[in-house]
C-alpha cells in the first residue's frame, strides 16, 4: 500500500530580488520592493512530501527521523538564519522562493534515499506558496 | 470534476510496538513511540471526494451523509479512544498514521455510495500529515 508522507519545517532567512541581467529601473519595475538593496527575511514553511510502501512490519513509509535529520543537515545547516544571495546555490540565480524550492528539492532528491521524494512547498507567507516536483513530474 | 474536502478530529491514544522486534529494536526504530505506556495526538481528518455535480441538487453528493459516515466510521470508533486496544484493525498493525489514514480510507469506501473516495489526509500534528489515495 502505497501513501504519501508530509513533514513540515520552518527556515528563517533573507534574501534579495534582483537580477544582474536586468537594468536597475527594470529591477525596480520586477521585484518592487524585494528589490530592496538590503533585502529582507522571511519565515519559510517549508513542506517536504514523500512516498512509498508502507512497510508491513514497521507501518510506516521511512523513518521520520531519517527525514528530520536530512532536512537538518542538509537544509538547516545550509539555509536558516542566512541570507540565501550569499549562499553559492544562487550565485546564478535570483533567491525567488520558485528557486529555493527547486534548489531545495534537488538537494533532497540527491541525499535523501530512504522514500521517494514527490515534492517541495514552501509558504514564503500566509498568502504566497510554491511547490516543485522536479522537472519530470506532474502533480497529483 | 468536483473536488470537495471535510474535516473532522478525534482525539486517541497508541504507541508502536512490532512483537516481531526485540525490545531494543522496537526501542532504536520507534524511539519514544514505543513506550507502552502511550501517548496521545488530536487528529485532523480531511475526507476529499469526488463527482459530478448533480444537475438537480447541485452537490456531489449529500453533505449529511459524508458527515454521518465520519461520525459513524472514524469519531464513534476513535475519538477519545485508544488505537492500539480498541480499534480492531489495530490488533496486529501498528497505529501509525499511514496505517490510520488507509484504515479510515477502507473503512469510508464501503460506506460511500454516491461519490467517488479521492484522498484520506490525515494530520497527527501541525507538522506532519499523511495522504492516501487507495490502490494506486
Amino acid at each position: 500500500m502505497k501513501a504519501h508522507l508530509t513533514r513540515r519545517y520552518v527556515i528563517a532567512a533573507s534574501h534579495r530580488l534582483h537580477s544582474d541581467q536586468l537594468s536597475e529601473a527594470e529591477n525596480r519595475l520586477t521585484y518592487g520592493k524585494c528589490n530592496n538593496p538590503y533585502g529582507h527575511g522571511h519565515n519559510y514553511a517549508v513542506e517536504v512530501t514523500v512516498s512509498g510502501q508502507v512497510s508491513p512490519s514497521t507501518g510506516m513509509i521511512c523513518n521520520l527521523a531519517e527525514i528530520d535529520e536530512c532536512f537538518r543537515r542538509e537544509i538547516m545547516e545550509r539555509f536558516d538564519h542566512q541570507n540565501l544571495n550569499t549562499r553559492p546555490e544562487f550565485a546564478d540565480c535570483v533567491p525567488t522562493t520558485e528557486n529555493l524550492a527547486a534548489v531545495i528539492f534537488d538537494i533532497l532528491k540527491r541525499e535523501f534515499r530512504a522514500a521517494h521524494l514527490e515534492k517541495v512547498r514552501i509558504e514564503e507567507t500566509q498568502n504566497n506558496s510554491f511547490e516543485y516536483c522536479g522537472d519530470a513530474e506532474q502533480l497529483q | 470534476m468536483i473536488y470537495l474536502t471535510r474535516r473532522c478530529e478525534f482525539s486517541a491514544s497508541h504507541y508502536y510496538h512490532n512483537p516481531a522486534f526485540t525490545a531494543e529494536e522496537n526501542q532504536r526504530v520507534f524511539g519514544k513511540c514505543a513506550n507502552l505506556n502511550g501517548h496521545g495526538h488530536n487528529y485532523t481528518l480531511e475526507v476529499t471526494v469526488k463527482g459530478e455535480v448533480d444537475s438537480t441538487t447541485g452537490f456531489v453528493l449529500d453533505l449529511k451523509q459524508l458527515k454521518d459516515v465520519l461520525s459513524d466510521e472514524v469519531v464513534e470508533a476513535m475519538d477519545h479512544r485508544h488505537l492500539n486496544k480498541e480499534v480492531p484493525e489495530f490488533a496486529n498493525r501498528i497505529p501509525t498514521a499511514e496505517n490510520l489514514a488507509i484504515a479510515i480510507w477502507n473503512r469510508l469506501k464501503v460506506k460511500l455510495k454516491s461519490a467517488q473516495l479521492h484522498r484520506v489526509r490525515v494530520y497527527e500534528m501541525a507538522e506532519l500529515f499523511v495522504d492516501y489515495y487507495g490502490e494506486e
